[in-house]
């Protein structure tokens, strides 16, 4: 599968995250194609979260660039990145606890609000028409996932699984280019866990889907291509089968003879 | 019962510029986990501009408008270019720095107008009971009060201050500009807070005024807990009342007495403020 550059939604090259001595992420290169779904594994501690951090803005890395359809991003600060089309989901959640689930979806549509900042204050004029249609949409979201008859009920009274649900929704009802899904089935039952790989499947037809995950079986069933990462390093990348094949990722996750208490 | 209805009108008035006080540490307290000791530099800069410009306009309600806006102004900038790259590196250091701006604030209110009492104009009579000041001052906090409830709940800014101030990670990466929502909210807080100093202020000020004031302030906004606007509103007609029966009924040297007693009640049997909710405990 040889692709060019353009054709990348997203493109990381030589990423380098240092917090003090430790080396987090060491030149790491990721490349996402508009469609499909992109899966980061590696062991605990390998830096999948901290390229996820980079990616959204939360980090800025060392060194390294990041490209976002073909050119330079439209700004280093997660809101700019959010606006431009990048949305995440975190292995925490991260619900607005003391807002029903309804406002933390309309709040995670936030980029496509168009008002200037009277009818922002206001709630009148062109935010009020905004509002409407952004609370449709985040209704809309919420069905899409199964949970919409939760909207009036504030998230932390609500199973875990049912949170996970919404904070999907929240990120995807801006209807973001870039999703990035951060240990998504964690914590999730089985069922659940099918259920999961349906939905990510079915978001990927129109979005280019970044995945973090330990549950391996969802990751080779959803996955259309893997990166492996291992101390801040890939050092494995291709289908989920040459993935699978590859010694590197075997002896990553099980080690080898000798060195099982090093790791 | 003349006296009694006295006490309570009187305690009312007083109770809402403690519940202004409060409401406006509350914002900023939600926010940021900051208590805000520089809230009375805010108020001192809003009187000692309405202190100035009413007089050079000839009207008071100028000198009101001037004075709201400068306040406002004051805590923006506050925010924005002294207490975020503090705070953000430590909470402890922003509170500190909240204190030190007091200090600055009052030091430099005093070299510029002097430290001598001024007399300040009001445009409402202090007799009667009801008197005109006590319902302007009711009336004023309450329509703030209300406004506010109405921008958090109902407006998209309320909306995204809201996020902003839950959780300013997950804002910022939905898209909105959670340090303008801050900067935002310390100007809303600011413009309470100068809305308050107007209201406290009169009919003398001088750069300590607000320092009383301000302690009556933080009972109410600790009575009612400092994460709960209602009970910041709540707790200042609360501290209002009481501290005004304990002057009535047994002598007004009593009436600090009581304030700093309600804090050590409250602080001892419910933390959280009176109306918080039993919280569950990790374990």
């Amino acid at each position: 599968m040889t692709t060019t550059a353009t054709e990348h939604l997203l493109t990381a090259e030589g990423i380098t995250v240092r917090f003090g001595g430790l080396t987090a992420l060491d030149g790491v290169g990721l490349r996402v194609r508009p469609d499909g779904v992109t899966g980061l594994i590696g062991p605990n501690g390998a830096g999948k979260t901290t390229l996820f951090n980079v990616l959204s803005g939360i980090l800025r890395p060392s060194a390294g660039t990041l490209t976002w359809k073909g050119g330079p991003p439209p700004g280093r600060r997660p809101h700019h990145l959010a606006r431009a089309g990048i949305a995440r989901t975190f292995q925490g959640l991260h619900l607005f606890p003391l807002m029903t689930v309804l406002d933390n979806v309309v709040a995670g549509a936030d980029r496509l609000a168009r008002g200037g900042p009277l009818s922002l204050v206001t709630g009148l004029g062109r935010h009020h028409r905004d509002e409407r249609e952004l609370r449709a949409r985040a209704l809309a979201a919420l069905e899409r996932f199964g949970v919409a008859d939760t909207a009036h009920r504030l998230p932390g009274t609500l199973p875990y699984g049912v949170q996970k649900q919404v904070a999907l929704a929240r990120a995807c009802v801006c209807d973001p280019e870039l999703l990035l899904l951060d240990e998504p089935a964690g914590g999730l039952s089985g069922g659940q866990v099918d259920e999961l790989a349906a939905q990510i499947r079915s978001l990927a037809r129109d979005t280019a889907v970044v995945l973090v995950e330990h549950h391996m079986d969802l990751v080779m069933r959803v996955c259309d291509h893997i990166v492996v990462l291992d101390f801040g390093r890939v050092i494995s990348a291709g289908t989920p089968d040459e993935v699978r094949a590859d010694p590197a990722v075997t002896r990553a996750y099980l080690g080898t003879a000798g060195e099982g208490d090093a790791r | 019962m003349d006296h009694f209805v006295d006490l309570t009108l009187g305690g009312l008035a007083s109770g809402a510029v403690y519940a202004a006080l409060a409401l406006s540490l509350v914002i900023i307290y939600q926010a940021t986990r900051l208590v805000n000791f520089a809230q009375p530099a805010l108020a001192l800069v809003a009187v000692y501009t309405a202190a100035t410009v009413a007089p050079l306009t000839g009207s008071y309600w100028l000198g009101f408008a001037a004075a709201l806006t400068a306040g406002t102004a004051a805590g923006a900038l506050v925010e924005r270019f002294v207490v975020r790259p503090i705070a953000r590196v430590s909470r402890l250091n922003g509170i500190i720095v909240t204190l030190g701006l007091l200090l600055v604030a009052q030091g430099g209110v005093g070299m510029v107008w002097g430290n001598d009492q001024h007399g300040f104009r009001y445009a409402f009579d202090f007799v009667g009971r009801p008197s005109p000041a006590d319902v302007f001052a009711l009336a004023s906090v309450a329509a703030v009060a209300v406004l506010l409830f109405c921008l958090y709940r109902h407006t998209p800014l309320g909306l995204r201050m809201r996020a902003a101030a839950l959780h300013p990670e997950a804002a910022r990466l939905s898209g909105v500009r959670a340090g303008l929502m801050l900067t935002a909210g310390w100007a809303i807080s600011a413009l309470i807070a100068s809305l308050a100093g107007m209201l406290a202020g009169p009919p003398f000020i001088s750069p300590n005024v607000f320092d009383a004031v301000f302690v009556y302030g933080i009972t109410a906004a600790v009575v009612g807990g400092l994460d709960n606007p209602f009970g910041a509103v709540v707790g200042g007609l609360l501290v209002g009342l009481g501290m005004s029966y304990v002057s009535g009924y047994a002598g007004p040297e009593l009436a600090t007495l009581t304030a700093l007693a309600l804090v050590v009640l409250v602080l001892s049997v419910r933390p959280d403020g009176i109306l918080s909710r039993p919280a569950a405990r990790k374990v």
